[in-house]
């Protein structure tokens, strides 16, 4: 087994993978291996038990939206009683921020790496406020999720399959040059987002409220790119998944009680610990006692080197991590000690158009004691009442040492 | 009363534990304090120092110990609490530049290096070396304790690479006009020199200064290289790089006498290398032949041929006739050494006119004292050997050890004649001689009240561009009443002078004889990386010790500084597994 030749072709399929957004579907129509009564989640698996505040509103909410229960009392009900499944996103190729709650009925981004051929799915982001990924599940919530899978994103689907498909890779260049690193600051590459599909929308005979209100859900929501992002990312980490021998880590992502890893050698098996609190901004009337463990896929984009590995990119957010432009140079260069590569396409203009440190090396982790620096939205405990700051966090090092402690076990098999 | 404080698995550089040594001391109440990792040896300076406790007992080489003594629990306390503070890292200038965490990182932050200066500890050096190899550079490995296996292994990867690899062990050189590590500051000229050993490198380079000549390039190789098992390889590069560089017209080879079969070779290749060559294996001199190869006995005659091969006139001989009223009895040596070739060119002058000296380092075989063993009869001591330096720093950086010692021995009512040495330089301590004269101060002080007098005698091994300054640090021991002579070996044969003289003398020791065969053998091809090393410019990346970055500023030369932690954490367990993993 040789780890370096596996390394490299890993990193590889990440530099040269190209995903192309395709296109919007229904959940169970296209996530591989979705049913009625499956709930997809965010990070690591969890059992209802030991869910936190925003994920169990969130699949309460899910319950009520599919129909599944009539009231929260039967949705609890249902969570607990084994009679829904819940499963890892991860585990259908698909991502999705804070509680990343998907179901059945629910429209998801089809993202296509040209490269590899793979696909992977997000849900849509419902913006900013009292949201199902943030744990709330109110019937306003409901509503407007309704609103958002029935008719802003259809008309969005249409819009790409107008334009034949929108180059992701190229647009998360391009907002890398524009002031985002594409996890925690999206407001360059939505507002791309929306100029390259505006033309398209107006030419999908869309009725005029439809039209309006596509226009304006792009207009108004910052984040509204964040999810086809993050899509991008999970189509690019995974055709790095699966190399024998190979220390790169595919995944990262937090349950809102866990944080977990996945490495490409590895398989499909969770490396785990305990989610940390993350340590932020804290948006006025809320504290850090009010803080969830850190939860949701988004770490997706720190697994291919975007987010908080192209902080340098970002100045105009380096305030949530208390610092100054020059302390979000040094969080990237850091992040080049623990990486195998970089991402020549993702150029960083403060550091001269470097490219951004890719293809994250357990055994670089363990070594250094570096975990990766991570971008985040802070969520409050209780269900419902959303993002109350935003913040950096560091996962902890034992997912990390599992993997290595796994890595020589199957080496020495 | 004292306290102590234990951190286990710590890890600080050895520069920042002295500064809050330093610090703790000077704090209100407290009237000794110790800074350390716990290995044997500093344990036990702690215990004649005065600040054993037994919370000590079990702690390893891997913990912290801060050791207080005060005047009561109080200020010790207040003390201690102040620990984390002293050694909590300095911030960079602008509080915001990146401190890089690897060779790779450093290097591409000065974009671009050529060599590697490595002093972290000696069980992590070989790991860094290695990188800093295959990250393509030039390392000079400063750090000892270093497994001769991975010497072997490391020297080997370097062959392979085109690189050159100086160390382990390797305390000094000058490249491309800088001085790496323990390095005077001399004028470049027409002197190239190849060491094995670093005080024997400098105690050369600073008296070709002093005479006026300069020094193109030295390089050391560390004082295993000439062993059977590493055969000389980084030596033989070195003569061969020298032979090449257009800078240098006399080269001068320095080393204790080596393996026989690796010691043939080496003059071998003297012969075939085109320029006259000056040969110093310490303490033997085979017949002077017509080939262009010159023996010398001593470090002094081997600066001394050099100036004059060059055309420049040797310092005239300074050595002091010391006058002291020696009770019946007194009259052994005591040389208590920095510099380990300084001690072994001493052993040579004492043992040539006294007989026997006693060594922790011992030129004779049958004249070794265990580790840490009491003097005795004429005894020098290499305080810079492994046992007094793991852990801790090095003698030439913190003289403690010799205070300590330098008490002991004149204690000792036989002493007659204790000899130092001082080496200046960068990276060495800022002002060793006030710190000599203080230990000789309360040494005098004691031996008033005793009723007894001894005669100290040294050397100064620096230049008038050191920081230091020669002079001045020649003035500061003469107004102390310390003798001061223009070399080691001539502060040896006053010693001897005065010990002959007080009935000292016991039977002289016969020369060592080393033959060679006429063969001239061929030099090694020098890589055109290691011919651009020479040439410079030098860009360096630093890992470990922070003097020596901050020598390199000093020099003008660009360096990069690793923030270097023990791998994993210093957890044994994961180091091994990474290992498997090639990480």
């Amino acid at each position: 087994m040789d780890i370096e030749a596996a390394n490299q072709l890993a990193v590889q399929r990440m530099l040269e993978a190209q995903p192309v957004l395709v296109g919007v579907a229904r959940a169970l129509d296209a996530i591989p291996g979705m049913r009625p009564d499956l709930v997809l989640h965010a990070g690591p698996p969890v059992p209802w038990e030991r869910m936190s505040g925003p994920l169990r509103g969130a699949v309460l909410g899910a319950l009520l939206y599919e129909g599944l229960a009539r009231d929260e009392q039967e949705a609890v009900r249902l969570a607990s009683s084994g009679d829904v499944r819940f499963e890892p996103c991860h585990d259908h190729a698909t991502v999705g921020p804070m509680a990343g709650v998907t179901t059945a009925s629910m429209a998801v981004y089809v993202v296509e790496n040209r490269t590899h051929g793979n696909r992977a799915y997000s849900n849509f982001n419902e913006g900013y406020g009292r949201v199902l990924r943030y744990g709330a599940y109110g019937a306003d919530v409901l509503q407007r999720l309704r609103h958002l899978n029935e008719r802003v994103a259809p008309a969005i689907g249409r819009a790409l399959e107008h334009m034949g498909g929108l180059d992701l890779k190229a647009l998360i260049a391009r907002q890398l040059t524009m002031g985002d690193e594409g996890h925690n600051r999206n407001v360059a590459g939505s507002a791309l987002f929306a100029r390259a599909l505006a033309p398209h929308l107006v030419r999908c005979d869309l009725d005029p409220d439809t039209l309006h209100d596509t226009l304006r859900y792009l207009a108004d929501n910052d984040l509204a790119v964040l999810n086809p992002v993050m899509a991008a990312c999970k189509a690019t980490a995974d055709a790095a998944h699966g190399i024998e021998g190979a220390t790169v880590v595919t995944c990262m992502a937090r349950n809102g009680t866990e944080f977990g890893i996945r490495v490409s050698g590895l398989g499909p098996r969770w490396f785990t610990g305990p989610a940390p609190t993350p340590k932020g901004l804290y948006f006025p009337g809320f504290r850090d006692e009010d803080a969830n463990p850190d939860i949701g896929d988004s770490t997706i984009t720190e697994t291919v080197g975007i987010g908080a590995f192209a902080m340098a990119a970002a100045p105009a957010i380096v305030r949530f991590v208390g610092g100054t432009p020059q302390d979000a140079v040094a969080a990237t260069l850091e992040m080049y000690e623990i990486t195998l590569a970089e991402n020549s396409a993702f150029g960083i203009p403060a550091l001269d158009f470097r490219g951004t440190p890719t293809g994250i090396d357990v055994r670089k982790v363990v070594r250094t004691g570096i975990t990766p620096r991570i971008n985040t939205g802070i969520a409050h405990r209780e269900p419902g009442v959303g993002q109350i700051g935003a913040g950096l966090v560091r996962p902890p090092l034992e997912p990390f040492q599992q993997a290595v402690r796994a890595l020589v076990e199957l080496l020495s098999r | 009363m004292v306290r102590a404080r234990i951190q286990r698995s710590s890890y600080h550089d050895s520069v920042a534990l002295l500064q809050a040594q330093r610090a703790l001391r000077e704090l209100p109440g407290v009237q000794e304090a110790g800074v350390v990792m716990a290995t044997p040896a500093n344990l036990e300076l702690l215990r004649q120092a005065g600040l054993w406790v037994q919370e000590l007992e079990g702690t390893g080489p891997d913990d912290l110990v801060a050791a207080v003594r005060a005047v009561d629990a109080a200020a010790a306390d207040a003390a201690l609490r102040q620990l984390d503070a002293l050694l909590s890292r300095r911030e960079a200038a602008s509080g915001a530049d990146y401190r890089p965490r690897s060779v790779r990182t450093a290097a591409a932050q000065l974009g671009g290096a050529d060599l590697a200066l490595v002093s972290v500890p000696g069980r992590f050096a070989a790991a860094v070396a290695e990188e800093a190899l295959r990250e393509g550079l030039h390392v000079m490995l400063f750090s000892d304790n270093v497994p001769l296996e991975d010497e072997v292994r490391l020297k080997a990867l370097a062959g392979q690479r085109g690189l050159l690899l100086m160390g382990p062990d390797c305390g000094t050189a000058i490249v491309a006009g800088a001085g790496l590590g323990f390095a005077n500051r001399v004028r470049r000229g027409p002197v190239g020199i190849v060491a094995a050993s670093g005080t024997g490198l400098q105690e050369v380079a600073s008296r070709v200064h002093r005479a006026g000549g300069g020094v193109s390039c030295a390089v050391g190789t560390g004082g295993r290289d000439l062993s059977d098992r590493v055969g000389g390889q980084t030596f033989a590069l070195g003569l061969a790089a020298l032979a090449e560089d257009p800078a240098t017209e006399v080269v001068v080879l320095l080393s204790k006498p080596p393996s026989p079969r690796v010691a043939d070779r080496l003059v071998g290749m003297a012969r075939a290398c085109g320029k006259p060559v000056v040969v110093n294996f310490l303490g033997a001199r085979p017949p002077d032949r017509a080939d262009g190869v010159h023996f010398a006995e001593t470090l002094q005659e081997a600066a001394d041929l050099a100036l004059r091969l060059c055309g420049l006139e040797p310092p005239e001989e300074e050595t002091p006739e010391p006058q002291a009223r020696l009770l019946p009895g007194q009259r052994w040596v005591r040389g208590l050494f920095a510099g380990g070739t300084l001690c072994a060119e001493a052993q040579v002058v004492l043992s040539g006119r006294l007989g026997r000296v006693w060594s922790n380092a011992p030129v004779c075989p049958d004249a070794a004292l265990p580790p840490g063993g009491a003097s005795r009869e004429h005894t020098a001591l290499d305080l810079g050997a492994d046992e007094y330096t793991v852990g801790r720093l090095h003698p030439m950086l913190d003289p403690s050890v010799r205070d300590l010692r330098l008490r002991q021995e004149v204690e000792d009512p036989e002493v007659a004649v204790v000899l130092v040495d001082l080496v200046l330089g960068y990276g060495a301590h800022p002002d060793p001689a006030s710190e000599l004269v203080r230990a000789v101060r309360a040494a005098q002080d004691r031996l008033r009240t005793a009723g007894r007098e001894v005669v100290f005698l040294a050397s100064v091994c620096g230049t008038d561009l050191d920081p230091q300054g020669y002079q001045a640090q020649v003035a500061t021991l003469r107004e102390a009443g310390v003798w001061v002579a223009g070399s080691n070996a001539q502060a040896a044969r006053a010693a001897a002078r005065v010990a002959e003289a007080a009935g000292g003398r016991l039977v002289p020791a016969d020369r060592m004889q080393l033959e060679f065969g006429d063969e001239a053998a061929p030099l090694p091809p020098v890589p055109e990386r290691v011919r651009s090393l020479l040439a410079g410019p030098l860009r360096v990346v630093n890992v470990g010790l922070s003097v020596f970055e901050e020598s390199l500023r000093a020099q003008g030369v660009p360096v990069a500084s690793v923030d270097w932690r023990p791998p994993a954490g210093g957890d044994a367990e994961m180091m091994a597994l990474l290992a498997r993993l090639g990480g």
